[in-house]
């Protein structure tokens, strides 16, 4: 299976009166014409957006399409990553040809918190953690511990972040930033500042899948999807098994034995950056360095661009945009990178890239991996 | 009518609560486990098992995460994790010094607080005295 379409929607600020499905649409919409395809050809849909009870339903109806396989799996961030798995089971069994996964979100503009769960887990309201912030300090708190990971390791990983952005014309924040900065910057709960944590913007997104043979006739160069993988280990952080290890080192497993590769044949590493603290972890369940050694491994510059192991080549959730549930921003970014479409933030020569989504607080993990048709 | 076998009658939830309310911080152990678990569930999250006992834990407990929460109005406050002594965790706050002193490894003890209102009746957990 191969994705044969990518788009972003109206990303930043969208206009007053949009709705998440309105810019589902606006996403699907582009994504066909990057696909060559058109909505008839449609016949799968994925979909999750947290201000939706009902986002394939919703989606159909808005696109005027019966789609004969749905899927509205709903694990935050990485439910787009799993909606590939699933997609991928669909087309081999037959169930359908052509899917769209999508998401839209205008969390900024409608200044909404999408109700996560600490909201309303009575177990954890007496102690008003500020959800998502608190959960992820929490966790980071156990990793500087453990690990002496500093600080300023965490802030490397936005400075890191935002070096990318500057070469990405669609970011949401590209003014320069240092370590000093996001040291400086507001404190939200200890040790995440504003800037160590992802921004709040509207945006959506879609890609489309197809079966390999299918998309060899199509306009793109397919981006092969190699491999996927999903992990769920908790819900509430104080149910998390271990606070420095996720699920991701579970889902990155399947993945890399489902594609038949390891870490040191990922050419460029899209991760769901919602706090600094996410991309370390990440970068060490994905095996791309020892556990404990990512905060070293950001700080010597690496993950920058020109360096030696490209780590969210748009900007990331960190500098790029985040409305929300950013999970469909990885697949759109990897694809473009596999297809040698990223401009000036292009990583010269990459056939093989990771995306690894995450969902809740650390709760949910889903890791897929694509490649250039070079690699099947 | 009676209920039907195995209705549950009062929520984890609230057994939780009325313990609490009785002075008695207590977690669910499931005999078929051998082990405690928490948040209060139906059932046994190691077996599935249905047949629980709520155990009135020591009290006593290490720091195992820790946070201090700045919020856009008022003070900073700490939010952590504790692993209590009987091998459960929970999210709770640490009370009776600074919200930034509170530090992983540090041993805990709880302290039930039964608030007026609407507020619903909670442990947060204290410095243990001489200890490291």
């Amino acid at each position: 299976m191969a994705i044969v379409g990518v788009a972003e929607s109206d990303l930043g600020l969208v206009a007053a009166g949009m709705t998440p499905v309105d810019l589902m649409a606006q996403a699907v919409g582009r994504a066909l014409v990057d696909a060559g395809l058109e909505l008839a050809d449609v016949d799968g849909l994925c979909a999750a957006a947290a201000q939706l009870l009902m986002p394939t339903a919703a989606l159909s109806a808005y696109l005027g399409i019966s789609p004969r396989f749905v899927d509205a799996t709903s694990v935050g961030g990485a439910s787009f990553e799993s909606h590939v798995a699933s997609a991928e089971a669909a087309i081999a069994a037959g169930r359908c040809e052509t899917v769209v996964i999508a998401y839209g979100s205008t969390r900024r503009s409608t200044r909404g918190s999408g109700g996560l769960p600490s909201d309303t887990d009575p177990y954890e309201g007496p102690y008003r953690p500020v959800a998502p912030f608190t959960q992820y300090a929490l966790a980071a708190s156990r990793h500087m511990h453990e690990f002496g990971t500093t600080r300023e390791h965490l802030a490397a990983v936005a400075v890191s972040a935002r070096r990318w952005a500057q070469l990405n014309p669609k970011a949401f924040n590209r003014e320069p930033l240092t370590i000093d900065d996001v040291l400086a910057a507001r404190m939200m709960s200890y040790p995440l500042t504003v800037r160590d944590s992802c921004l709040l913007t509207d945006g959506g997104g879609a890609v489309v899948l197809t079966s390999a043979e299918r998309a060899r006739s199509l306009r793109k160069p397919p981006v092969h999807v190699l491999g996927t993988g999903q992990a769920v280990t908790h819900m509430g952080i104080a149910g998390m098994p271990d606070l420095t290890v996720t699920g991701a080192a579970e889902s990155g497993r399947q993945a890399y034995e489902a594609a038949g590769l390891g870490p040191a044949d990922v050419d460029v590493v899209e991760v769901y950056d919602a706090f600094t603290i996410n991309t370390l972890l990440f970068l060490e369940d994905l095996g791309f360095c020892a556990k404990g050694e990512a905060g070293p491994l950001v700080a010597s510059g690496a993950i920058d661009p020109g360096g030696t192991l490209p780590v969210n080549t748009n900007g990331g959730g960190l500098s790029y945009c985040h409305p929300g549930m950013y999970g469909i921003f990885l697949l759109i970014e990897a694809a473009r990178q596999v297809r040698g479409e990223a401009g000036d933030r292009q990583v010269a020569g990459a056939e093989v890239a990771l995306a690894h989504g995450n969902g809740g607080f650390l709760s949910a993990q889903s890791t897929v991996i694509l490649g250039a048709a070079s690699t099947i | 009518m009676a209920p039907e076998p195995g209705t549950a009658e009062t929520s984890p939830l609230h057994q939780y609560q009325e313990h609490l309310r009785n002075g008695s911080f207590r977690y669910q152990f499931s005999p078929r486990a051998g082990r405690g678990f928490f948040p209060p569930r139906v059932l046994c999250p190691f077996t599935g098992a249905t047949e629980l006992e709520w155990r009135e834990a020591s009290g006593f407990g290490t720091v195992h995460a820790t946070t201090v929460v700045h919020p856009r109005d008022g003070e900073p406050y700490n939010v952590a994790l504790v692993e209590c002594d009987e091998g459960f965790r929970l999210m709770t706050r640490v009370e009776g010094i600074d919200p930034a002193a509170v530090a992983i490894g540090q041993r805990v003890r709880v302290s039930i607080r039964l608030p007026d209102g609407d507020e619903a009746p909670h442990p947060v957990f204290e410095p243990v005295a001489g200890e490291a």
